[in-house]
């Protein structure tokens, strides 16, 4: 903090500079001189996509401490001009939401509510249960004996919010699996 | 859009729902670009358009019917354009017969099994070169039309022509008596749409399309999710082929996608009906890869699909790696077959039958989003396990303990089986990788910071899961693991231990395999072979890694580069912006005038040229006149702009493609408050059907019991929430901002069943009852059809039934019922039949009580209004041919 000053005060500082109508400078302190914006403050400014709708809008994602602190529009996209709607301005929430979900949670036949369960066991009891619905609901060929390789126990629905290269790798694994029974929102 | 000199928004409220890609409107429209907004409801964008044109919902073929009726009899169209680039001259056979001569049906339709034989739709040929045609049947069951996402279905390669346009066989005769009965006044009785405002759009279209000007149309679900969708979408087409609209800038018909990447979730499916890059699922009668591939396309057709051997074997090298080879087909039976549609909806009812054991539900939220809520949630009571990964505890992961059937104690918590797992999501920024936006634009996002806590990205996820399913596996000795444990699957890892998102978008591309460049990223598709020698995951996608530089990350700032930014992320096919831009140019190589040049021919350089990347063999001159014994790319002639329609042409009239009709009818919706005034034949009949129980509906216009659900609802979205809620519901700022359920009514149904401003109302379907806040407004507007006042209820979707989200409330989905259109299997979610009543629904058993007593009130049946032909004179006209 500076020493105080009589001629900082802000009816001093409107008489004595040009600004009469207290509009501009004189309504400056010190204090407000060294404000700068949250985003100023981010060790880094990452591109990316907004993660809504399909006009597939910029961002730049504002990052501090490892952690998401902002998100805005991109003005170097062509598509978007730096611009957000209200969702896609609300993205940073969406990373930080309250009510956001970091654990795995399990619930079992009949249970009336979750318990928690350990990531690796999660995915190694989803992977068993696939191997059995994929052997208990296979078929071989249909009643002409034609070729069929499949399992109807598997499906699957989703893919419109996720990545490329996500979808990718899903209908590959299933396709080998044998597993057909696989959607997304674009059947909406 | 900017282009555009006139722009017609029509199934989609743009301005609310893609309010950003609404600036480009907004800017034509600053340029002098007239807007027109046709929509059930007055919104922001009809707001922000010069004209707003209320209709009723379902009715729009009526519409675009009688526009491209009056551009035909008043001699509108553009007549080089016409005869040049599209099917208009070619001749169809003798045997076609239209819905003008068969009371609404087309020829070839089989009552037994609600499908067309669509040999009579074919082009006339004078040799046998045609490509026997599917019967609909079988094309429906593997939603054929969606394999033609990237181009058409083959046919003849020589069809009669009449350049004369006047033998009555030809394509403009037929579509010219097709539309006679889609008149003005025809339009005022069925969609409730004034003749002065269907002559003021007929006139704004017309005279803004030509040589100088150009006209876009845009739409949304508002299009898509009906029986007959796809033939809205095709009338638009035709009326843009017309008029010369199509390949040019400021034309076209823009479909404005709502996800983040579901463009690129059609193109890289996660569907079950294709592979990527639209080539298809075989089904079980394609025993040989041959069978396959001459599924497809044949090599001695024009375009680029003549090439799908190249594709096929490219994404079987892809996947299998050494174990394809020419030996074993490319291990094409690796790949499991198709036995009928296995979309979402019948999967659904194969859950129903207990058959599906697990489900994988993958940032998706069935339990609100999808239509007939209580059977997607009992469906899920069926499984033995369910697995969902999303960012937020959505209904699909809690119906077990909060949906509305444990309230109404339809289900009892105790008593479900099923076994639950969520695991929580990655965001978009917590993961690296592509989405493809609307225009086909792949745009990559950096990695920001690493998913906290558990959460994970699908590709950690499905890469582990695969891992540890290989594993298991590592041991057997069935030959139906073979395809799992020779998957190529080896993918580098982050020092996180995430797969590289990059090496899949690597793989994607593809590369060659063999020879000095074995290794090297492919540039093209055109380098794609069918020896094996080289590799590719989507072959639409190839040049996005091209010289191994990711270039769906170009970044180039739009403000140093020109409109078409071709420096900005990358576009399918080959980095071009505007499909089928030959069409650009006159059939010369010039431009059809200085204002709307794109790509031309430049006579020194012997090449197309242009900002954009042409669309074309780049070298292939304007007047070229192909060798007739030429198959594929080189088969395509100077003036064949559609090179990836078989026949180098766009299509008035669809020989192929379609199941439910080779022009588009209009038909009245599966649940409807009129008698279609076109037709004796009142619903399509083509339509898919769900004749169940949990699945009924009510009565048509003019049979008992009709008069028990009287009135009409849509459903839409509103800016501050998205779909399902997945993504919005939890976030306090959206919450807050649209807090509740509520249904948009006109003041005269207001007063008619005296629901209170902001007070509650309770809608009742034959499927399910919900409750809504009423908003009374004048934006919803009662319309006059076929001599009567029809009421029209707008409902928006984003609510659902739970305990975990900021903001729940009633589903709209849940009145919906299940009936798909035919081609893409995609559900009539725009429009169905309620009642409507002031106060709150009842809770408990009373709720379901409720929803009965309408049923038996309204004597509803699993066959009411699941007749597929109405006309009561078809088997009488079927017994006497005369």
């Amino acid at each position: 903090m500076a020493r105080f000053s009589f001629l900082e005060w802000p009816v001093v500082r409107q008489l004595r500079t040009a600004d009469s109508t207290a509009r501009s400078s004189a309504t400056v302190s010190e204090h407000t001189r060294e404000l700068t914006s949250r985003n100023a403050t981010a060790d880094r400014v990452v591109q990316s996509v907004c993660p809504y709708c399909a006009v597939g809008c910029g961002q730049k994602v504002y990052v501090k401490d490892e952690k998401v602190i902002q998100i805005e529009g991109d003005p170097d996209s062509p598509i978007s001009r730096g611009r957000l709607c209200p969702k896609g301005a609300a993205s940073e929430q969406l990373v930080n939401a309250p009510g956001r979900q970091y654990e795995v949670l399990y619930r079992a036949p009949r249970a009336k509510d979750w318990q928690k369960l350990d990531l690796e066991q999660a995915v190694e009891m989803v992977a068993d249960r696939f191997l059995e619905a994929r052997r208990n609901k296979w078929q071989d060929a249909d009643d002409k004996g034609r070729r069929l390789n499949r399992t109807m126990g598997i499906a699957a629905l989703g893919g419109a919010t996720l990545d490329n290269e996500e979808n990718y790798l899903i209908k590959k694994l299933f396709t080998a699996a044998g597993a057909i029974q696989i959607e997304n929102q674009a059947r909406i | 859009m900017a282009n555009a000199d006139c722009i017609v928004i029509q199934g989609s409220n743009m301005a609310e729902c893609h309010p950003v890609g609404f600036q480009w409107v907004a800017e034509a429209k600053a340029r002098g670009a007239r807007v027109i907004h046709v929509d059930p409801r007055f919104t922001r964008t009809s707001a922000s358009a010069d004209r707003h044109v209320p209709i009723r919902a379902g009715s729009d073929v009526v519409l675009l019917g009688a526009l491209i009726n009056h551009v035909l009899q008043n001699d509108l169209w553009f007549k080089e354009y016409v005869t040049s680039y599209t099917n208009a001259p070619f001749l169809i056979s003798d045997d076609f017969k239209d819905t003008e001569d068969l009371d609404g049906l087309f020829s070839g339709y089989d009552p037994e099994t609600g499908h067309y034989d669509r040999s009579s739709w074919a082009y006339k040929t004078d040799d046998d070169a045609g490509a026997e045609p599917e019967h609909g049947a079988s094309a429906s069951g593997r939603a054929e039309g969606e394999s033609h996402g990237s181009g058409g279905p083959p046919v003849a390669k020589r069809p009669m022509r009449d350049d004369t346009l006047q033998d009555p066989r030809t394509v403009f005769q037929i579509l010219k008596r097709h539309y006679s009965r889609y008149t003005p006044e025809m339009v005022q009785e069925t969609c409730g749409v004034s003749v002065e405002d269907f002559e003021y759009l007929a006139r704004s279209i017309t005279e803004n399309s030509g040589r100088d000007r150009t006209t876009c149309f845009a739409y949304a679900v508002g299009w898509t999710q009906h029986t007959l969708g796809a033939q809205f979408i095709r009338t638009a087409s035709i009326l843009q082929l017309l008029l010369g609209n199509m390949g040019r800038p400021g034309g076209g018909i823009m479909a404005l996608r709502g996800h983040a990447s579901i463009q690129g979730s059609t193109d890289i499916p996660t569907l079950f009906n294709i592979l990527p890059g639209y080539l298809p699922m075989p089904t079980v009668d394609m025993e040989t890869f041959q069978d396959y591939l001459d599924s497809i396309a044949s090599k001695q057709q024009k375009g680029f699909w003549a090439n799908a051997d190249a594709y096929s074997v490219s994404l079987l090298k892809a996947w299998w790696g050494e174990a394809s080879q020419p030996e074993n087909n490319w291990a094409y039976d690796y790949i499991p077959r198709l036995t009928g549609p296995h979309g979402t909806y019948q999967t659904l009812e194969a859950m129903m039958r207990d058959e599906v054991e697990g489900y994988f539900i993958l940032g998706q939220n069935p339990a609100v989003g999808s239509a007939n809520g209580r059977m997607q949630r009992m469906g899920m009571s069926h499984l033995k396990w369910l697995v969902v990964r999303d960012l937020n505890m959505i209904e699909s992961a809690t119906w077990w303990k909060d949906g509305p059937e444990i309230a109404s104690g339809e289900m009892r918590t105790e008593d479900i089986e099923t076994e639950v797992f969520f695991f929580p999501a990655a965001t978009h920024v917590e993961k690296s990788g592509t989405f493809t936006q609307t225009q086909r634009l792949l745009q990559w996002r950096h990695q920001a910071v690493t998913p906290p806590g558990d959460c994970q990205s699908e590709l950690k996820f499905f890469h582990d899961l695969g891992q540890r399913i290989r594993a298991k596996l590592a041991d057997s000795e069935d030959p139906r693991d073979r395809p799992l444990l020779d998957l190529t699957w080896d993918y580098p890892l982050h020092d996180d231990g995430d797969p590289s998102s990059e090496a899949v978008l690597a793989e994607i591309n593809g590369r060659f395999l063999t020879g000095e460049d074995a290794g090297k990223p492919l540039s093209t598709f055109n380098q794609m072979k069918p020896d094996g020698s080289t590799s590719g995951g989507c072959w639409i996608y190839t040049g996005v890694y091209a010289d191994g530089i990711n270039h769906a990350a170009d970044r180039m700032p739009g403000q140093e580069q020109d409109q078409i930014a071709s420096k900005w992320g990358w576009a399918w096919p080959a980095n071009r912006r505007i499909l089928y831009n030959r069409a650009s140019a006159d059939p010369e190589g010039k431009p059809w005038s200085e204002r709307k040049k794109l790509i031309w021919w430049d006579q020194d350089a012997g090449r197309w040229t242009g900002p954009d990347v042409p669309d074309f063999p780049v070298d292939r001159a304007p007047g070229t006149v192909p060798d007739p014994d030429a198959g594929g790319p080189a088969a395509l002639a100077g003036d064949d702009p559609f090179i990836m329609q078989s026949d180098g042409k766009g299509w008035l009239f669809a020989p192929k493609g379609m199941v439910d009709g080779p022009l588009p009818a209009h038909y009245e919706a599966q649940e409807s408050p009129v008698v279609n005034p076109l037709y004796p034949q009142q619903p399509s009949p083509t339509r898919e059907l769900f004749p169940r129980g949990d699945n009924l509906t009510a009565p048509r216009y003019g049979q008992a019991g009709n008069e028990v659900y009287p009135y009409m609802f849509t459903t839409y979205r509103l800016t501050e929430q998205h779909t399902a809620g997945g993504m919005s519901r939890w976030l306090p700022y959206l919450a807050e901002l649209q807090p509740e359920m509520f249904c948009e009514i006109s003041a005269e149904l207001a007063e008619e069943r005296g629901l209170e401003p902001y007070g509650w109302a309770t809608l009742v379907s034959p499927r399910a009852v919900i409750e809504a806040k009423v908003l009374v407004t004048d934006r919803v507007v009662s319309l006059d059809v076929a001599g009567r006042r029809i009421h029209q209820i707008g409902l928006p979707y984003h609510w659902g039934v739970g305990s975990d989200a900021v903001v729940t409330g009633d589903s709209a989905n849940d009145l919906m019922g299940i009936t798909l259109d035919p081609n893409v299997h995609i559900q009539e979610s725009k429009v169905g039949m309620c009642d409507i009543r002031p106060g709150r629904r009842p809770r408990g058993e009373a709720a379901t009580r409720l929803v009965s007593e309408y049923q038996q009130r309204a004597g509803l049946t699993v066959e009411t209004g699941n007749e597929r032909v109405t006309d009561p004179d078809l088997e009488l006209r079927k017994e006497d041919p005369s």
